[in-house]
């Protein structure tokens, strides 16, 4: 039976994650190569690595970094940030990337979607998409969830999936950083209108939200979060076997 | 020295770095001499099987890998390269294979029950069908990484290991020196790490 997937997600910057992150086995890392590493060791099905420099420089580094991770772990590596163009695509890809998540820059460009899966297949484009109710409507929000776009939401994807998109993630910025769980009405939409595997994203707080996730929507394929895995107040491996408990089909490494 | 042959299709880096991290050299090449050179032959593939066969066919790499195959040299097929090991493809059309192995291959499409998303992306366990040197550290349940929306069907003389997505998948086959895997060996971490080592040592 296919497993559930758990994927961390490392926001990266001039080379270094951001925010670093504790792990009383490793002390302070901000390396995303040992961090990815390490990840990989301890149960991670896939990782995300989400570029957030500005610079040309900061750039030319992650693709290094980026280069340098998938020379060392195998599991596969989604990259995200600062995609706008099928050329980005191309260079991510040639260092190892085996899936590129576009978020604003489909919107900015909504032919990118179609372009990419034309050139790379639809499994390599994920469409992440940042939601926020507003007035009671599903809305697409771009940079980094700072700018309303006034898409709405179901549309957009429904959209993007018809052009070729492979895999949605959801990121809700209602539930982000609340920690009280995902957003099961928000994804219970999504799954409706998307034939293709679901990530959920935003609002993971320990193993239960994860477990009432998979519980409730069996159409969500995926959970993503970033910080509760960097503090270790979520063990990935503590994750599986509660996953596996519940009856949840779970990849156990080791 | 292992081969992965490079035909235009799909990106080999991390293909090239497992080897690597195993510690094998593999050289991606689209030369036949460096095929002939080669003590093991890595045929690898992502998108349409139709195109694909078409661009091993215009390269001279499909008459290349079957000379290596019938001399005995061990060759693996990746993912849609798996699936080319086969006599035919009904992917948009009817396309014929290499036809190294029985089998046909067929869209998941129709045949899966409902609510099974097409393509199977993800990790999926492996229920082993028959022993096999290339599974020889493999176990039972051991979980590999797939991402495709068709596979193999009627080689039930080669098959090595199956997947469970609502029906039985073909995952890994193998007869006498022709294997192929249906999954990502070089993205299943430490378990497709020693799938990979375990076809260096054929």
């Amino acid at each position: 039976m296919i497993t559930k997937r758990i994927i961390p997600c490392l926001d990266v910057r001039d080379g270094r994650v951001v925010k670093g992150v504790n792990f009383e086995q490793l002390g302070d890392v901000a390396s995303p190569v040992e961090l990815a590493a390490y990840y990989s060791e301890h149960g991670a099905d896939e990782l995300v690595f989400y570029d957030i420099t500005a610079s040309a420089e900061g750039r030319a580094l992650f693709t290094d970094i980026l280069r340098e991770t998938a020379q060392r772990v195998f599991i596969p590596l989604t990259v995200g940030g600062g995609i706008n163009t099928t050329a980005d695509f191309d260079r991510v890809l040639k260092c190892g990337a085996d899936k590129v998540s576009v978020n604003s820059g489909a919107i900015r460009d909504p032919s990118l979607v179609g372009k990419a899966a034309k050139l790379y297949g639809d499994q390599c484009v994920v469409l992440s998409v940042d939601i926020k109710r507003v007035d009671g409507v599903f809305r697409v929000f771009a940079r980094g969830g700072r700018d309303n776009t006034g898409l709405e939401a179901m549309e957009w994807i429904r959209r993007c999936v018809g052009e070729g998109a492979g895999e949605v993630v959801v990121n809700s910025i209602d539930t982000d950083g609340v920690k009280k769980g995902f957003d099961l009405e928000m994804l219970e939409k999504v799954c409706e209108v998307a034939p293709v595997p679901v990530i959920a994203s935003g609002g993971a707080g320990k193993i239960e939200d994860f477990i009432q996730l998979f519980h409730t929507l069996p159409g969500v394929d995926a959970g993503l979060a970033a910080s509760i895995f960097h503090f270790g107040e979520v063990r990935i491996e503590d994750l599986k076997r509660r996953m596996r408990e519940e009856g949840i089909p779970a990849r156990i490494v080791g | 020295m292992i081969a992965i042959i490079d035909y235009g299709v799909g990106n080999l880096f991390s293909l090239q770095s497992s080897f690597r991290a195993i510690g094998q050299e593999a050289e991606v090449t689209a030369d036949p001499d460096r095929l002939r050179q080669a003590d093991r032959v890595i045929l690898p593939g992502v998108g349409a099987f139709g195109d694909a066969a078409e661009k091993l066919k215009r390269s001279g790499m499909d008459e290349a890998v079957r000379l290596e195959a019938s001399s005995g040299k061990p060759l693996m097929g990746i993912c849609l390269g798996m699936q080319l090991l086969f006599e035919k493809s009904y992917e948009y059309g009817e396309h014929v294979g290499l036809g190294l192995l029985k089998g046909s291959i067929l869209p998941m499409a129709g045949r899966l029950p409902e609510g099974l998303k097409i393509p199977q992306m993800g990790w999926n366990a492996l229920k082993i069908r028959k022993p096999s040197a290339l599974l020889k550290n493999t176990r039972e349940g051991d979980c590999v990484y797939f991402v495709h929306s068709y596979s193999a069907t009627g080689c039930e003389d080669s098959l090595l290991a199956e997947v469970e997505y609502g029906i039985d998948i073909t995952a890994c086959v193998g007869r006498g020196n022709v294997f192929g895997c249906q999954f990502h060996p070089e993205k299943s971490g430490s378990v497709g790490l020693k799938i990979l080592e375990a076809f260096c040592r054929l």
